[in-house]
């Protein structure tokens, strides 16, 4: 009897069984089949928005017998519009992690072992706050500086100001969109916000530059992805990866890493050669065409073939397609850019073809945004800062930096570092700064040159176990912070509330600055009782009804005109007042005025390494998910993306488990197993960042995959604003086995944090960025010999 | 809610494989630990650099010609409201005859009950008024899409009619009311 | 190159499924013994008697009943809701074999039970028949079922023969597991039932006529046996994709030694050829060969309960 006739005959079967179960049944009344009902409806749904990453999307909050049994969407939200992201949905996931900071602590041995005593939070601020007014009285306020990211840093940043240092840094400039931001500044006289002013759902043609959408998650961003495909977009992904956004591409341009700016000068070569821009748009609001028009002739396509390794005639193609649908082409400025330190030139190259193409401004394009008028609060003036911020010792570097660096503020602690050591203190607010600075040695330096350094967290992460105290964070779903106003396509403002009391001793960071504030004389700067009464204060004075913010989450304004063609006025705040094809500033500070490609800028991998690329995953936000119980059911551990062939060359099978070590020998603390694809292109491998975490007490994540960041002991600082390359690391591949016999045999395996971190008996040079190139040659026997 | 037939839509050209339903599900249906009634299934066919990749959100089919609740001895399993194939925990002996009958391995046991259990459409909040489930609301790319199947205006036949799609394992005779389009 | 991830990863259902562990092969080994032993009781009961049988055979019947308990024990402990087994007397389900093993587990005791009794010589029975009064219920059913021998013999047939195909039909109907999807599982596990039946017979003490006409009947069930074996592997690998992926587990494939070896080498052919050799020098059928039989009976069963789980559908690619 063949399967069908099985299936059809036992398909009029059913029919039978349920007649005879129909009778058999209701024996008893048992046969009853109610409906379960797994019973996670809040009693209460409260309204905020998520902290799981930095896009700050609408939640609801369902709490029931005080507990948060799920988070959704808020429909109400211009952001979320109703819909999350994984992470945004797995947030319960942070609020009951086991392994969350419960109580302050105070270090009690040497920096980087975990050996802490649970204080009071007395105890805790006090210490902090005599160490505060120590640095300040001995060396100056401005020998303190503030690391913070995510929202709730504002109350941080504010007692900083208060207290008068201006050496407030965030990981979100310097190594993340520092060099796209000024690099359209340079263009268009802006920058392109957070929330990105992209009208992505609006364009007919969608131009990734690596910008990984649907990996990266940015929930709005993904929304308008899908919606541009559902109406038909054309969309060309440039990526070394077959990304996600590559496989709903109609042209996935598989580039060599770091051609980026080869293959737009070649677009532009194209699209000026062929007459296809937007002439009348360039000679109302654009300046030195002419110039460009020039710069670009030798860079034709059969030129940037043998930089990219991309197809003429695909280069020719998708220039085409490009013109064929502005102004309505978007190209992406992408987000982390800070890849070659040639980044703010890349960026440069992305906004000027978008001028070419007319689409600043313009539907389909860059919208114009528009944000609530919040009143900020009234305070008395903050004092005076220091004109010298401690990131730049000479002014000359980096001239274009218009926010504090980190990576030059970590600098300024070492005193062999670049110029002297004027930062005594750290105050590190929700940044994990060893796997988000490049070159953690240089981090873990720094560290050992503090007076002190005090953390506020909700994890035990790594930078928690190097610091003198630890103030334990409650959670985004615990606490009320600064209201949210963001320049948007239409005006809003969200409140985040307390949707459930902070669990163990937690406490909100507005609570900790106050207190703090009152601790070292800076009472006048924390008039307010608590956060909510400060968000009440400043909504009313906007003339807002807090209590419908509270209900729905947020007020929506009206949206004003979105794009030129509507009646937003064409301003560009640069120096010509127009946009500029061709940059002056540029030109004056010494650097290209126009984008231009030198070959020596991007080196080949050396024999037998591969570059290290990195990026995201769809259900974690760098280290700060990965513990995440909930989120790490999808994924709780990175690969190491390699190309099929390499992987047979190296006869790497499918999951085998290897370490990396990079040109510097540096190898990695833990292994990953080997994801052999199709995916990659053959120069290069690709993890997933936030992994091969070092930290014990993250019992979820500890020793899982590989850290991207301790292999990128280089870094390629952008001369014009200071962002920091990281894509210019080189590995080879260590066979698990291997490693672990060679371990066993020295009896060596992974050591205490500070050992692993500090990589004992490694030589150390604080200036790797250029230098390590020797050396990174030098490295390469060892390479050859397990080279295949 | 007879003439009512509930099925899936689910736009492979939109959906990331971000795995939001799956959380999404998780949560809503409190289920244990290191299961989940719904997952990404991801192909990529071809040869570097001339590939391509489908993502597909899956999960019970609820079959109009189901295996499982052929197989189940106790009636644990059975056909429910909205033509969809429910569990009654209450009735599962914990055989597992339904587990191994099911094509698509959508079913698992429940270790907190010893109950067979799986994707549910989400009946308790359709019951209650709530017009949706959990992993279709929570979607970013909007690319699941739910409805009746047997209301020809319903977005999900509007979708069928108008574009191409495909079913899982058509060959096993099931039936499944889970449609891919390309 | 085909590159295929899957999120999902639940317990018992990934990365194979294996939701049947060694509790199920033993008691569809059991289950088909027992059906052996009930059709061979059966026989003896429908043949008039020229001589008298051995206290072994006139015996054996009781091994039905208290083998089958010992098996439904095993399907027991396999329950991951053990004290909803009730359950299963609820309902009845024309399409699930399950649900019919169910109902034929409570047939085979009184059929099994009944023959046993009245087969059981006299003189053994003294200490029980003693309670039971000529007129009271028991006395009445003692009285018929004397009398209905032969309708009881074929009732053990009819019942045993239910319960050996019910075995193979209930991986048979198994459209998701390819392995088992055959129509020819139910007569395999009948037949191999019956041949592990008249092996596990042979370990008794037997008469010489008895063991020579159970040795004969063993041959031709174990010839029977291969026949089928043979037809089901052609079946699979002229099927569908599916089916050839199932059938290649056991060529090449991780079953692919443990079943020539332990099912066809050890457990068919060696005992064919010993059985006969053994009647061809007129020797009576040994023990030896009987336990290989029974071993090959257990190994057939455990390894198609194992790889039949691991046989999944074949996704079809060529559809995205
Ligand atoms: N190697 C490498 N380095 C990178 C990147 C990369 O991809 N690879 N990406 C770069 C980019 S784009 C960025 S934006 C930065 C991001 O850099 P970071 O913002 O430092 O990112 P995380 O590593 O997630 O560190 C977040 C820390 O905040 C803590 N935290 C989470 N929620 C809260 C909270 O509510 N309150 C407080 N107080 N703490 C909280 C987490 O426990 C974690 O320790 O990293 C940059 N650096
Ligand atoms: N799920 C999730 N989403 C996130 C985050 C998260 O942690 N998790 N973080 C958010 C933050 S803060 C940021 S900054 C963004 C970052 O996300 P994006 O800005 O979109 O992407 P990047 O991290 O810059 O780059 C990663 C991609 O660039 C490709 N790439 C690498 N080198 C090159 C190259 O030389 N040329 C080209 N063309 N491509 C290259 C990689 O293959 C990869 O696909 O994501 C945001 N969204
Ligand atoms: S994008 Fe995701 S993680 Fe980020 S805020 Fe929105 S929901 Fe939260
Ligand atoms: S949530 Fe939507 S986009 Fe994400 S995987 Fe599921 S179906 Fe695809
Ligand atoms: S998908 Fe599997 S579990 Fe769902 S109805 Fe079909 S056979 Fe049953
Ligand atoms: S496990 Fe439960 S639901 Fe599945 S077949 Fe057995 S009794 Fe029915
Ligand atoms: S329909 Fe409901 S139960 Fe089914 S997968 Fe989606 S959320 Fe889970
Ligand atoms: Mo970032």
């Amino acid at each position: 009897m063949k399967r069908r006739e099985f299936i059809r005959m036992t398909s009029y079967g059913v029919a039978g069984t349920a007649a005879l179960s129909g009778v058999s049944s209701d024996w008893f009344g048992l046969y009853g089949n109610p409906t379960a009902d797994p019973g996670t409806e809040g009693e209460q749904v409260i309204p905020s928005f998520c902290e799981l990453c930095f896009w700050k999307c609408g939640i609801l909050a369902h709490v029931k017998d005080g507990r948060v049994t799920k988070i959704k969407g808020n429909p109400k939200d211009p952001l979320s519009k109703g819909h999350l992201c994984p992470r945004g949905a797995g947030g319960t996931g942070l609020l009951y992690d086991p392994d969350r900071l419960r109580r302050p602590m105070i270090r009690r041995d040497r920096r980087g072992t975990q050996e802490f005593e649970e204080v009071s939070w007395d105890a805790a601020l006090n210490e902090v706050a005599e160490n505060f007014e120590r640095i300040k009285s001995r060396y100056g306020a401005s020998a303190l500086a503030l690391f913070s990211h995510g929202y709730g840093g504002n109350w941080m940043k504010h007692l900083f100001h208060a207290y008068g240092s201006p050496n407030i840094a965030a990981p979100s400039y310097a190594q993340c969109r520092g060099p796209r931001d000024v690099g359209f500044d340079l263009t268009f006289g802006w920058g392109v916000g957070s929330p990105e002013r992209t009208d992505i759902k609006n364009s007919e043609c969608l131009v990734l530059i690596g910008s990984h959408l649907g990996e990266n998650m940015h929930n709005t961003q993904v929304q308008e992805f899908a919606e541009a495909i559902r109406n038909g977009a054309t969309v060309i992904t440039v990526d070394p990866r077959f990304s996600v956004a590559a496989s709903k591409s109609a042209e996935w341009l598989p580039i060599k890493p770091g051609a980026d700016i080869a293959l737009l000068l070649a677009w532009m070569n194209v699209i000026i050669g062929e007459g296809l821009y937007d002439g009348e748009y360039l000679s109302a609001y654009a300046y030195g065409f002419e110039q460009l028009q020039e710069h670009v002739k030798p860079y034709s396509p059969e030129w940037a073939y043998t930089r990219t390794g991309l197809d003429p005639d695909r280069i020719r193609r998708t220039a085409r397609m490009m013109a064929g649908a502005r102004p309505a082409t978007l190209v992406h400025p992408g987000r982390h850019v800070t890849w070659y330190g040639n980044d703010t030139q890349r960026s440069r190259a992305i906004a000027i073809l978008n001028a070419l193409l007319g689409s600043w401004g313009r539907k389909g394009g860059f919208f114009v945004p528009s944000s609530m008028e919040i009143p900020a609060y009234e305070y008395p003036g903050y004092l005076d800062h220091e004109a010298h911020v401690a990131d730049r010792p000479d002014p000359s570097q980096y001239p274009l930096a218009d926010q504090v660096l980190a990576q030059g503020v970590c600098n300024a602690t070492i005193p062999s570092g670049i110029g002297d050591s004027r930062i005594k203190g750290w105050m590190v607010y929700g940044s994990n700064l060893p796997t988000t600075l490049p070159n953690p040695e240089e981090t873990y330096r720094a560290i050992q040159e503090l007076d002190f350094l005090v953390s506020v967290d909700v994890l035990p992460a790594e930078i928690v176990g190097w610091s003198d105290v630890v103030l334990p964070e409650a959670t985004y779903l615990e606490r009320c912070d600064e209201v949210f106003t963001p320049a948007w396509r239409e005006p809003y403002v969200a409140v985040r509330q307390e949707v459930v009391p902070p669990m163990y001793e937690s406490k909100p960071g507005w609570w900790m600055a106050r207190e703090l504030g009152h601790r070292i004389g800076l009472t006048e700067f924390f008039p307010w009782e608590d956060s909510m009464e400060y968000a009440k204060t400043r909504v009313e004075a906007a003339g807002l009804d807090c209590d419908l913010l509270q209900r729905d989450g947020v007020i929506v304004g009206e949206p004003g005109p979105l794009y030129f063609e509507e009646g937003s006025p064409p301003v560009f705040y640069t120096a010509s007042g127009k946009i500029e094809l061709y940059s002056q500033r540029l030109a004056e500070n010494g650097f290209d005025p126009m984008p231009t490609w030198h070959d020596e800028e991007v080196e080949d991998p050396p024999q037998g390494y591969y570059r290290l690329l990195f990026g995201r995953s769809p259900v974690h936000t760098f280290g700060r998910t990965t513990n995440n119980r909930l989120l790490s059911e999808v994924m709780e551990e990175n690969g190491v993306w390699v190309n099929r062939k390499v992987a047979e060359r190296w006869g790497l099978r499918d999951g085998d488990r290897v370490y990396l070590q990079n040109q510097d020998g540096v190898r990695s603390t833990f292994s990953a197993p080997v994801k052999v694809t199709d995916r990659i292109h053959p120069d290069a491998v690709y993890m997933v960042h936030g992994y091969g975490r070092k930290a014990k007490k993250l019992k979820q994540v500890y020793g899982k995959g590989i850290d991207d960041a301790e292999l990128i002991t280089r870094y390629k600082t952008d001369p014009i604003m200071g962002g920091t390359g990281m894509n210019v690391n080189f590995v080879t591949f260590l066979r698990a086995e291997d490693v672990e016999a060679q371990q066993e045999a020295e009896g060596s395996s992974v050591g205490t944090e500070d050992e692993v971190a500090l990589g004992v008996g490694r030589d150390f040079d604080p200036v790797l960025n250029t230098r390590a190139a020797g050396k990174a040659l030098a490295g390469i026997g060892a390479g050859e010999e397990v080279a295949p | 809610m007879s003439d009512v037939r509930y099925g899936m839509v689910i736009d492979t050209m939109t959906c990331v494989g971000c795995a939001a339903c799956v959380i999404g599900c998780k949560t809503e249906n409190d289920t244990p630990e290191e299961y989940s009634r719904d997952w990404i299934y991801t192909l990529l066919q071809g040869v570097y650099p001339n590939v391509r990749m489908a993502i597909e959100s899956q999960r019970c089919n609820h079959c109009d010609n189901a295996p499982c609740v052929e197989v189940c001895p106790t009636g644990a399993s059975h056909y429910g409201a909205g033509g969809t194939v429910q569990l009654n925990p209450e009735k599962c002996s914990g055989c597992k005859a339904c587990i191994a009958a099911c094509p698509y391995e959508a079913r698992y046991i429940d270790p907190r009950s010893g109950a067979a259990d799986k994707c549910t459409f989400c009946m308790h909040r359709i019951e209650n008024g709530v017009p949706t489930t959990s992993c279709q609301e929570i979607c970013p790319t909007q690319s699941i899409h739910f409805g009746n199947l047997d209301d020809p205006d319903s977005e999900v036949s509007r979708l069928l009619a108008t574009r191409e799609w495909y079913v899982l394992r058509p060959d096993a005779g099931t039936k499944p009311k889970h449609f891919y389009l390309r | 190159m085909n590159e295929i991830t899957n999120t999902r990863h639940n317990h018992l259902i990934d990365p194979t499924m294996h939701v049947w562990g060694w509790e199920i092969p033993l008691y569809l080994f059991l289950g088909g013994l027992v059906a052996g032993i009930m059709i061979f009781a059966g026989l003896r009961a429908l043949r008039e008697e020229r001589e008298k049988p051995s206290l072994a055979l006139s015996l054996l019947p009781w091994t039905a009943p208290v083998a089958i308990s010992l098996g439904m024990f095993f399907l027991w402990l396999d329950l991951e809701h053990p004290f909803n087994a009730w359950r299963f007397y609820l309902a009845f389900k024309v399409t699930s074999p399950m649900s019919w093993g169910a109902w034929i587990l409570l047939g085979v005791y009184p059929v099994s039970i009944l023959l046993a009794w009245i087969d059981t010589p006299d003189s053994l029975k003294v200490p029980v028949a003693r309670w039971i009064a000529p007129g009271s219920t028991l006395g009445k059913l003692d009285t018929w079922s004397r009398e209905s021998r032969r309708l009881l013999g074929g009732l053990n047939i009819a019942m045993g023969a239910a319960l050996g195909i019910y075995t193979g039909v209930l991986l048979g109907t198994m459209a998701a597991r390819p392995l088992w999807n055959s129509a020819l599982l139910g007569p395999l596990f009948l037949v191999s039932g019956l041949s592990t039946g008249a092996a596990f017979m042979l370990l008794f003490g037997l008469s010489e006529r008895e063991r020579l006409f159970l040795g004969r009947a063993d041959m031709g069930l174990i010839s029977t046996e291969l026949i089928l074996l043979f037809l089901w592997i052609i079946g699979l690998a002229t099927g569908g994709s599916s089916s050839q992926g199932a059938v290649a587990m056991i060529f090449g494939g991780p079953y692919t030694a443990a079943f020539w070896t332990l099912v066809v080498a050890l457990g068919l052919l060696a005992p064919l050829v010993g059985e006969a050799l053994e009647l061809k020098h007129g020797a009576v059928p040994g023990k030896g060969t009987a336990i290989l039989v029974l071993l090959g009976g257990f190994a057939l069963r455990w390894i198609l309960v194992f790889a039949g789980q691991d046989s999944g559908w074949v996704t079809e690619i060529a559809m995205r």
